[in-house]
């Protein structure tokens, strides 16, 4: 084969797998275009309905979903962009806040979670709301799998102390499931940095709404 | 078209002579990672199943406009796409069983099994063929994957179909089976050693059967003779 013919042939190649490639991208361009607006949406109902289960109801009385806010990252929350909060009030007086928080050091990547916390610092409920954990053996933070996020309610930063914030194995009063360790140990790690969060920011959440404040 | 024969020994291919787990030894990683139960293990098989169909099927059609040099990174390109297309049309549009199945369809692409008969069989054959030929493929991934499943879910926590509720809804939850009540639990067949020593097994069992099959047939031809 001469030269130009194998130029010619490299070029008609490359053409080809260049046209694969738009077509591929198109596809997934459109793909995205038309689902996103559905799955957001999805996601959106999913979220609020999580908030009902780790804040009683009881516990607040003014609109919740309106109550949302914008915290920059924070390392305490674990996150790496802008997140959620939404502070509850009863007669107008601070009674709780949901935070969101990420568990970054799980088996498998993040682990995003909604933690609820009442105005004394005690933990209400904890889910996961996004995780890549194994199948079968450490999806079982998913709430939907096993109660074992239940064991958070009514857990503070004095009760248990600090240093036993870990896992059974580690010393701690957390159980795990054996075989799969590094999943509580981040989840654990992540609730009670969102604690400590909690404790820093307190007397922000207790003030009164914007609104209300004065200059 | 595809006549009955064909059809049959498609399916004959995929799901005892050729089965993926226990005689191609493919797909291996999603097959040991998520048989740990029957559930589990239906529910990636099933998704792999229908994933190996599109993409044999999409790579068959397109068979004729590729060159041959280039042949390997278009099919990972298509089966890429297919793949990332029903991951997002699932979450939209039958959120449901994306909830069940959702996590298992990225899995997928970790699964060799898909390439390798997009390039051994679909590159060469007819889109119907190939298409049956991935659903065959991908049920005897199924096959294999559900009973090791069986194994390890009864091996492991004495029960049958636990977390069938989570495909069927709530109402499913009397399905499950507690073959063996008050078990005490044997770890070691959940974690992942016991997949490669029920899988072991079964390979074992299988090449005992078709070692066995041998010996009568070459008897019977002695006889004969």
């Amino acid at each position: 084969m001469s030269t130009t013919a194998a130029s010619r042939n490299a070029l008609r190649t490359g053409t080809i797998l260049f046209i694969f490639a738009l077509v591929g991208t198109a596809m997934l361009a459109f793909t995205h275009g038309r689902t996103e607006p559905v799955i957001t949406r999805g996601q959106q109902a999913e979220k609020l309905a999580l908030l009902s289960q780790v804040l009683p109801a009881t516990l607040y009385d003014n609109d919740l979903l309106a109550s949302q806010q914008s915290v920059p990252p924070d390392d305490l929350l674990g996150t790496r962009q802008p997140s959620a909060l939404w502070l509850a009030r009863r007669g107008g007086v601070f009674s709780g806040v949901v935070l969101e928080a990420v568990a970054p050091d799980g088996y498998s990547g993040d682990i995003a979670l909604l933690i609820g916390i009442d105005a004394n610092g005690s933990v209400t409920g904890v889910r996961v709301t996004a995780h890549r954990e194994t199948p079968g053996l450490g999806d079982y933070i998913d709430h939907a799998k096993s109660a074992w996020v239940d064991q958070f309610v009514g857990k503070s930063l004095t009760h248990p102390e600090p240093k036993h914030w870990k896992v059974a194995k580690d010393g701690g009063t957390f159980d795990a499931r054996a075989g799969a360790t590094i999943t509580p140990r981040a989840v654990i790690k992540a609730v009670k940095s969102a604690l400590d969060y909690f404790a820093r920011h307190r007397a922000a959440f207790a003030a009164p709404p914007a609104g209300e404040k004065h200059a | 078209m595809i006549t009955m024969n064909e059809f049959r020994s498609l399916f004959h291919n995929g799901l005892i002579k050729q089965n993926t787990g226990l005689v191609q030894l493919l797909g291996l990683c999603p097959l040991l990672a998520i048989s740990n139960n029957v559930v589990n293990a239906l529910s990636l098989g099933v998704a792999t199943a229908l994933v190996m169909a599109a993409s044999s099927g999409a790579v068959s059609g397109v068979r004729n406009f590729v060159p041959n040099e280039i042949r390997i990174p278009v099919f990972v390109l298509i089966i890429a796409v297919l793949v990332t297309v029903i991951d997002l049309a699932m979450n939209a549009f039958v959120h449901p069983l994306y909830l069940v199945l959702g996590i298992f369809i990225p899995l997928i692409t970790t699964n060799c099994i898909v390439l390798a008969r997009a390039d051994a069989f679909a590159a060469k054959n007819h889109p119907l063929h190939s298409v049956v030929d991935g659903l065959a493929m991908g049920l005897g991934l199924t096959l294999v994957l559900v009973v090791l499943g069986a194994i390890r879910e009864l091996a492991g926590q004495g029960t049958l179909f636990s977390g069938i509720d989570l495909v069927f809804g709530e109402a499913a939850k009397g399905l499950v089976l507690h073959v063996l009540p008050n078990y005490q639990g044997f770890l070691l067949a959940i974690l992942p050693p016991g997949a490669f020593i029920a899988l072991g097994l079964l390979i074992a069992a299988n090449n005992w059967k078709k070692a066995r099959v041998e010996q009568r047939a070459r008897a019977l031809t002695l006889a004969h003779a």
